[in-house]
C-alpha cells in the first residue's frame, strides 16, 4: 500500500452499508444542543484577552508609536508592535510580504498596527485609545488601474516591478489565427466586484505559553498545518514546541486560509506575559481582514464557428488584490487555467494581471481564482448562443469536453458527467417549454462550470504526502481516527466516520475521529481546494487496507477456515457464505447501533463481535493501527505554471434559475435555482446537497446582494452584517438540488468534490435568465436596481434609434 | 445580580454594561449562544426569555432580572424533564436533515424554531420562513433548516414529510446505483 495507490470505486463488503445513505454527523448532536466548543468557548485560568489597534490610514508611514502611556494604564500587562513580530510571513513561500503587526508604513484601513494585552476586553480598550501613532499619510492607491500606472511611492517598496503583485501570460495555440478566421467573434467587458466570505464565527485565537517552552494556539483556522509552519517562522520557536488546536469552526469559505495576525499576536503576548491570551476579532474586524473575493475586470473574446463551436478564447483579466499577496500567486493563475473546461477550447490565451491597492487583501473565497472568469465566460457564451439563434442549453453540448480526455492547457480530467448535469436541469426546469417563452418580465438562464477536486500543487513543494491519516484499533472495538484535516462545518469528519466504518465493516458509533491537532495527528493540507473528502478519503482507506488484512487472518486462523470465509458486517465478524452472503436486514441508516448484538446475517453461522476479532488480532500482532496516506499522481501541462489548476479529478456543475425582474424598480428576484452536480459518488447524499445549497445561495447572494467595497478614502463602506446585506431565509430563492453521480476512478469509492464548484454558474445564470427575462445583459456585477434600470433605458433608447449612453450593458 | 436561566437561578456580579449574552457566555459558562456580531445583526446570540425568542446581545443582563431564559443548554434536559426521550425534537431534526454544518448559527436558529412551534404547532412553510428569518446563516442556504423543521410539522399531522429534491430526482445516478 502506498500513497499513489488506487482503491476502486467498489464496495468493500459487497454492497455499501453506510456510503451513499443520509446519515447523521459525527458532532450533529453536539452542535445542536451547544455542547460543541468553538474557540472563543475556551477560558483558560488566569487568561488574558487581547486587542488590536488598526490603522486609520489607507496608506501611511508610521513615524512613531508610544504606547508608553498604556502601560500604566492599570489592568494592562503588554503592548507589542511591529518591531516585536519583525518577521514577515504569507501563506505561499514566495510571497512573504505580511507582517503580524504592520513595520514601518501601513497599507489599508483596518490594518493591524499595535496589540494589547490586559486583564479583559474593557481594560484593553481602553488602552489603545491611550497609543500614540503619528503618521505620514501616503497617496492612497484605490484603483487597480491606477496601482498599474503609477507607483510613486509603492505599496510596497524593493519591488522591481512596481505595483504588479503577479502577471501570467500564457497561450495554447494560435489564438489571433483561430480568431481571424471564425464566423462570429463576441467580445466584451466584464467586472466582478469584490464579496467577502461572512462566516458568522468572527476569527479567533488562544494561545498558551508553558514553562515547558510549549506553545499551544487554539485558532479558527482552515488550515492548521500552514499556522503551525508560520508561528514556527515568526516567533522563532522550533516547530516541535508549537502546537495548533482547531477547535469546532463556525464557517470559513476561504476566509479562514491564511495565518492572520491574531495568532503570532496572541502567541507572543503569551509568551511575553506567561499568561494565556485570548483574541476575538469584533464583526468590524472581520471584515477588514478580509480575504474574499478578488475584484477582476475581465475583457473577453470568444471565437465559434456558424455552429457554435468554440475555436478560440482570448482573455485579458486585471485582479484588484488589495495590500498583500495572499494566495495571489494562485489566483492570478487559477483566473486562466481553470476556464479550459466543461467546453472544449481548440486555443486559448490569457493574460492576467494581479495588482495592489491600499484596500483590505483579498484572498480565496469559495471556488478561488475562477468564479468571476467563469461570470463573464458563460454571459459570453450565451450571447453567442442568441447571435447564432442556438439554444443555450444546445450550444453548451456542442462544444462538450468529455471525460478521460485533456484540456487546451493540459489538465487531465477523468469523469466528467457534465452532459448528464445539463440533461438534469434541462429536464428538472421544463426548459424546453419555458425558456424564451415566458410572459415579459419573466425569464430562464444556464450555465455551467468545472472545478478542481483537490490539487496537485502543495503550498509549499515538497515529496511528502499530502494527506495522512492514523487509526488506533482498540480491544473494545472502537477505532479512533487521527487526521490533521479541518472540519469547517463541510462534514469531514463525519465522512472519515463512514469511510472508516465502510471499510472496516463497524457500526458507525464504533469510529471516532480527531482532527485538526498538531500533536496528535499527522499532517493533513487543511480545508482549501476542496480537496478533503478526495484526498483524506483515499489516504483513510488506505489505512484500513493496511491493518483488515491483520484481523482477518486472525480471526481465519482462530476458525481454522480461509481468510476469504471471514467478513465483517456492521460490528460484527461472520463466517461468509459460498457465494457469498448478501447483506441482511441489520438496522443501517443513520442510527448508530451496538456492534456486539447478534446480526440476523449471523444466523446459524459462526460469528464473534468486532471487539473479539480486534483482541484476537492485537494478541497474534501485537498493538493495532495503521498510517495511511495519499499523493496525487504527476499532473498538470509542461510549462512553467502547469501544475496550477492541475488536480486528480474534477467536479461539474450546470445551473437553470429562474428570476423574475420589476421594470418598474429594476429589482431582480431570483426565484429558483435548479443546480445539477457531479460530485462524483455521493457518500452522503444529504451533506453533499447541502453543500450545492449552501454553494448556490452563496452565488446569487454575490450577483444581486453583496459587495464588498471602500469609499474614496479607503474606509471599508459597511463593514457589519447590516450594510453587507447576506440572504436570510425569506431572501434565498428556492434551490433544488440535483446529484450526478460519474463515478471517478480514483476518487474513494469514485467521490469527488461538492463543495465550491456548486457555487460557480449561479452567478451568470442569473444574468442570462435576465437576459431571457428583458432582454438585457448584465456583464457588470452586482446585479443592483440601477445598473437594471440603466440597462432597460440605453435598450428602450437603442430600440428608438437614438445612441445608447455609455452605460449599455449595464453600468460601471 | 439573580438571573434564572434554564430553569436555575444564579447570582452574578458582572459590570452594569455587561450584555445577557456576556453573562451568559463569560460568566455562567454557557456558551452554546454565540457571538456573530455582537450589534443586533445575525441572530446567533438567540435565547428564550419567557418564552419569546430575543436577541441576547442586545440586552442588558440586568433587564433580565426577573424573567425565565432559557438557553440552548436548556432544552434536551427540560425535553428530559418533560418525560421526553432523546434531544428536542428540534434538536434532532436539525440533526437529522442536514441543517448543522458550522453550527455556529444553530443554536439561535433551533431557539427560534422552538418558540415558533410552541406557539404555533402547525405553521405554514411561510410562517416557518418568517419565524427564522432573524437568523443568519451563512453554510446551508436554509433549505435544510427549513426541512428540518417542516418535518416536525409534518410528523405532528401525521403525514410524511416532502421528500427532498435529490430523493425525487434520481435521473442523474448511472444505471445499476442503488
Amino acid at each position: 500500500m502506498a500513497s499513489r495507490d488506487i482503491h476502486g470505486i467498489d464496495a468493500p463488503w459487497g454492497a455499501f452499508r453506510h456510503v451513499g445513505r443520509d446519515l447523521r454527523k459525527v458532532d450533529g448532536l453536539a452542535k445542536a444542543t451547544g455542547a460543541a466548543m468553538y474557540t472563543d468557548d475556551i477560558a483558560l485560568p488566569g487568561m488574558l484577552h487581547a486587542k488590536t489597534l488598526r490603522s486609520p490610514h489607507a496608506h501611511a508611514r508610521i513615524r512613531s508609536i508610544d504606547a508608553a502611556d498604556a502601560l500604566r494604564l492599570a489592568g494592562v500587562h503588554a503592548v507589542i508592535t511591529g518591531e516585536h513580530l519583525p518577521v514577515t510571513y504569507g501563506i505561499l513561500p514566495w510571497t512573504q510580504d505580511e507582517t503580524a503587526l504592520a513595520v514601518g508604513k501601513v497599507r489599508f484601513v483596518g490594518e493591524p498596527v499595535a496589540a494589547v494585552a490586559a486583564v479583559d476586553e474593557d481594560a484593553a480598550n481602553a488602552a489603545l485609545k491611550l497609543i500614540r501613532v503619528e503618521y505620514e499619510p501616503l497617496h492612497a492607491y484605490l484603483d487597480p488601474f491606477e496601482s498599474l500606472a503609477r507607483h510613486d511611492p509603492p505599496i510596497h517598496e524593493g519591488r522591481k516591478d512596481g505595483n504588479v503583485s503577479k502577471h501570467v501570460h500564457l497561450a495554447f495555440g494560435d489564438v489571433d489565427a483561430a480568431l481571424a478566421e471564425a464566423d462570429v467573434v463576441i467580445e466584451d467587458d466584464y467586472v466582478f466586484h469584490g464579496t467577502t466570505h461572512a462566516a458568522i464565527e468572527p476569527h479567533c485565537a488562544v494561545g498558551h505559553y508553558g514553562a515547558d517552552g510549549v506553545l499551544t494556539v487554539w485558532s479558527s483556522t482552515q488550515i492548521t498545518h500552514y499556522v503551525h509552519r508560520a508561528l514556527a517562522r515568526v516567533l522563532d520557536v522550533p516547530a516541535h514546541r508549537i502546537r495548533v488546536i482547531q477547535p469546532c469552526l463556525g464557517g470559513a469559505f476561504g476566509g479562514k486560509s491564511d495565518p492572520f495576525s491574531l495568532e503570532f499576536v496572541v502567541a507572543k503576548l503569551a509568551m511575553t506575559t506567561g499568561r494565556p491570551v485570548k483574541m476575538l476579532y469584533t464583526r468590524e474586524e472581520v471584515f477588514y481582514t478580509h480575504r474574499g473575493r478578488h475584484p477582476m475586470h475581465m475583457r473577453y473574446r470568444t471565437g465559434a464557428t456558424r455552429e457554435g463551436r468554440l475555436v478560440g478564447v482570448d482573455a485579458t483579466i486585471v485582479i484588484d488584490g488589495g495590500a498583500y499577496s495572499s494566495y495571489g500567486l494562485v489566483t492570478t493563475y487559477y483566473a486562466g487555467q481553470l476556464l479550459t473546461g466543461p467546453y472544449a477550447f481548440a486555443t486559448y490565451r490569457f493574460d492576467s494581471t494581479r495588482a495592489f491597492t491600499n484596500k483590505p487583501p483579498c484572498g480565496p473565497k469559495r471556488g478561488h481564482g475562477s468564479v468571476q472568469p467563469r461570470f463573464a465566460f458563460e454571459v459570453q457564451l450565451d450571447e453567442l448562443a442568441s447571435t447564432l439563434e442556438i439554444d443555450p442549453i444546445e450550444i453548451r453540448r456542442r462544444n462538450l469536453l468529455g471525460e478521460h480526455t485533456t484540456t487546451v492547457n493540459g489538465q487531465r480530467i477523468t469523469s466528467n458527467g457534465f452532459a448528464r448535469c445539463l440533461d438534469v436541469v434541462e429536464h428538472a426546469s421544463n426548459w424546453k417549454t419555458r425558456h424564451g417563452q415566458l410572459p415579459f418580465g419573466r425569464g430562464m438562464g444556464v450555465a455551467g462550470s468545472m472545478y478542481i477536486s483537490g490539487t496537485n500543487y502543495p503550498i509549499y513543494p515538497n515529496p511528502m504526502p499530502q494527506a495522512a491519516v492514523q487509526l488506533k484499533i482498540d480491544r473494545s472495538g472502537l477505532v479512533t481516527v487521527f487526521t490533521g484535516a479541518n472540519d469547517i462545518g463541510q462534514g469531514s469528519n463525519s465522512i472519515a466516520q463512514y469511510l472508516v466504518a465502510e471499510e472496516l465493516g463497524l457500526a458507525l458509533d464504533q469510529v471516532r475521529v480527531v482532527s485538526a491537532d498538531t500533536d496528535l495527528c499527522p499532517v493533513d493540507l487543511g480545508a482549501y481546494s476542496s480537496r478533503e473528502t478526495f484526498m483524506v478519503g483515499n489516504a483513510l482507506i488506505d489505512a484500513c487496507r493496511k491493518v483488515r488484512p491483520l484481523v482477518v487472518r486472525a480471526v481465519a486462523d482462530h476458525w481454522q477456515v480461509d481468510p476469504s470465509r471471514v467478513r465483517f458486517v456492521d460490528g460484527v465478524v461472520v463466517e461468509q457464505d459460498d457465494p457469498p452472503l448478501q447483506p441482511a436486514g441489520v438496522a443501517v441508516g443513520g442510527e448508530a447501533r451496538p456492534g456486539a448484538s447478534p446480526p440476523d446475517a449471523a444466523a446459524g453461522r459462526r460469528w464473534m463481535t468486532a471487539a473479539e476479532a480486534f483482541q484476537l488480532a492485537e494478541a497474534r500482532f501485537d498493538t493495532l493501527g495503521a498510517t495511511g496516506a495519499y499523493n496525487t499522481p504527476t499532473l498538470g501541462g509542461d510549462y512553467r505554471g502547469g501544475t496550477i489548476g492541475a488536480a486528480p479529478a474534477y467536479s461539474f456543475t450546470a445551473h437553470v434559475v429562474e428570476v423574475s425582474v420589476d421594470v418598474e424598480t429594476g429589482r431582480i428576484t431570483c426565484e429558483k435555482v435548479w443546480i445539477a452536480h457531479d460530485c462524483g459518488r455521493a457518500l452522503n447524499p444529504m451533506l453533499v446537497a447541502g453543500q450545492m445549497e449552501g454553494s448556490a445561495y452563496m452565488g446569487v447572494a454575490e450577483a444581486l446582494m453583496e459587495a464588498h467595497g471602500v469609499n474614496r478614502f479607503g474606509l471599508h463602506a459597511g463593514p457589519s452584517l447590516l450594510d453587507y446585506r447576506i440572504p436570510t431565509t425569506v431572501d434565498t430563492p428556492e434551490l433544488a438540488a440535483l446529484i450526478v453521480e460519474s463515478l471517478d476512478p480514483e476518487g474513494p469509492y469514485g467521490a469527488k468534490e461538492a463543495g465550491e464548484g456548486p457555487l460557480h454558474p449561479a452567478i451568470p445564470a442569473i444574468s442570462n435568465a435576465v437576459f431571457d427575462a428583458v432582454g438585457i445583459r448584465l456583464k457588470h456585477l452586482p446585479f443592483t436596481p440601477g445598473k437594471v434600470l440603466a440597462a432597460l433605458r440605453a435598450r428602450k433608447d437603442a430600440a428608438a434609434g437614438t445612441p445608447a449612453p455609455a452605460l449599455a450593458g449595464g453600468a460601471r | 445580580m439573580h438571573l434564572k436561566v434554564n430553569g436555575d437561578v444564579h447570582d452574578v456580579d458582572a459590570p452594569d454594561h455587561w450584555t445577557l449574552l456576556e453573562v451568559l457566555r463569560y460568566r455562567l459558562g454557557l456558551t452554546g449562544s454565540k457571538q456573530g456580531c455582537d450589534k443586533g445583526d445575525c441572530g446567533a446570540c438567540t435565547v428564550l426569555v419567557d418564552g419569546e425568542p430575543m436577541i441576547s446581545c442586545l440586552i442588558l443582563a440586568r433587564e433580565a432580572e426577573g424573567r425565565e431564559i432559557v438557553t440552548i443548554e436548556g432544552l434536551w434536559p427540560l425535553h428530559l424533564a418533560r418525560g421526553g426521550e432523546g434531544p428536542d425534537p428540534v434538536q434532532d431534526a436539525f440533526d437529522r436533515y442536514g441543517a448543522l454544518q458550522c453550527g455556529f448559527c444553530q443554536s439561535g436558529m433551533i431557539l427560534s424554531a422552538r418558540a415558533l412551534l410552541d406557539r404555533t404547532p402547525s405553521p405554514t412553510d411561510e410562517e416557518i420562513a418568517r419565524a427564522l428569518s432573524g437568523n443568519l446563516c451563512r453554510c446551508t442556504g436554509y433549505t435544510q433548516i427549513l426541512q428540518a423543521v417542516q418535518s416536525i410539522v409534518a410528523r405532528a399531522r401525521g403525514v410524511e414529510p416532502p421528500r427532498r429534491s435529490w430523493e425525487a430526482a434520481n435521473v442523474g445516478r448511472q444505471a445499476g446505483e442503488r
